[in-house]
């Protein structure tokens, strides 16, 4: 396909987003005002399912069809940086530590304050998860924390240490086995969200953590043999 | 008042995002990314939608500013380049 005609498509989807964006903002409710249509009928079946936190009522109850299709998504791309970011036949992979990624030089100030905040992350992300059906936050906001929490380790600068607390086929199996069993739940029915927030933040803490993991073997250990020579960071 | 806290929120928003894109270099811009992440993040909170804010936070001010710093690093290495 040509440039041009490349640009022609490109802007006859454009005009057309642009037209439908624009008629469905016209009938938008009014920002901040008192007409909520959908709000009202989600908070009265939320209290009739006589749960505390409405939001996750209408993500694992109501809605726990969307949820599990968000679920599959994070599940797809942690799938595609595995397959995609494999080593392949040119790449050699060294070993965490071959060329003393860590504990490398950094701060003392910035290692203290990793390790430090290691657990306490790590117990934050736990409160998050299983604090979802009561107070803001829930299974996904839990398992981004759980996920990202390990990598301060990185942050202290022991790329091996983070390397050893992270088994990638454990991961794998957990975020398999959640995205499993959330589906499950969510064919059950309506009134499970304390199970589905702890699958949930299972499955997007694993899927983050694999994603992650793949990035970082590409930025730190995965050389080609042509351009790998003598390039030691 | 409230109204005050919504336009200042959206005003910072707004800054931090023409900020995002005037950074030219890409590892500088996964920085300010990373800021503009925050402000987003207090605007979710203004609008009262605490958990959008969590998930904000979470995601756009670590994860995509980490994986795009990751991605960035990568392509240098492969390149040879030093900087």
């Amino acid at each position: 396909m040509s440039h041009r005609a490349r640009f022609a498509v490109f802007v006859i989807g454009v005009a057309g987003l642009a037209v439908l964006y624009v008629l469905a903002a016209f009938r938008l409710p009014d920002f901040g005002g008192r007409f909520h249509p959908y709000g009202e009928r989600a908070v009265t079946s939320a209290i009739a399912e006589r749960t505390k936190n409405v939001v996750s009522s209408v993500n694992f109850d109501q809605r726990a069809f969307d949820t599990v299709g968000e679920e599959l998504i994070l599940f797809a791309s942690a799938l595609g940086a595995v397959v995609l970011l494999r080593t392949v036949r040119r790449e050699r992979e060294e070993e965490a530590g071959e060329h003393g990624y860590g504990p490398a030089d950094v701060f003392d100030a910035l290692r203290l304050t990793g390790y430090a905040l290691l657990p306490v992350t790590l117990l934050i992300g736990v409160y998050i998860v299983a604090h979802g059906h009561l107070s803001p936050g829930g299974g996904f906001q839990g398992g981004v924390v759980l996920g990202t929490a390990l990598h301060l380790l990185y942050l202290t600068g022991d790329y091996p240490a983070l390397d050893r607390l992270r088994p990638v086929p454990a991961f794998e199996a957990g975020e398999a086995l959640a995205a499993g069993v959330f589906v499950i739940l969510g064919l059950a029915g309506a009134g499970l969200v304390i199970p589905m927030n702890a699958m949930v933040g299972l499955e997007v803490g694993c899927a983050i953590v694999l994603v992650l993991t793949k990035f970082f073997e590409q930025a730190l250990l995965v050389r080609t043999d042509e351009a790998g020579k003598g390039e030691g960071t | 008042m409230a109204d005050a806290v919504l336009i200042v929120a959206l005003a910072l928003a707004v800054v931090m995002a023409t900020a995002v894109v005037l950074t030219r270099d890409p590892a500088r811009q996964a920085i300010v990314l990373s800021a503009y992440g925050v402000t987003l993040g207090i605007l979710f909170l203004v609008l009262q939608a605490p958990d959008v804010a969590l998930s904000q936070i979470a995601v756009g001010t670590v994860v995509v500013p980490l994986v795009v710093i990751l991605a960035i690093h990568a392509i240098r290495r492969q390149h040879g380049e030093r900087r």
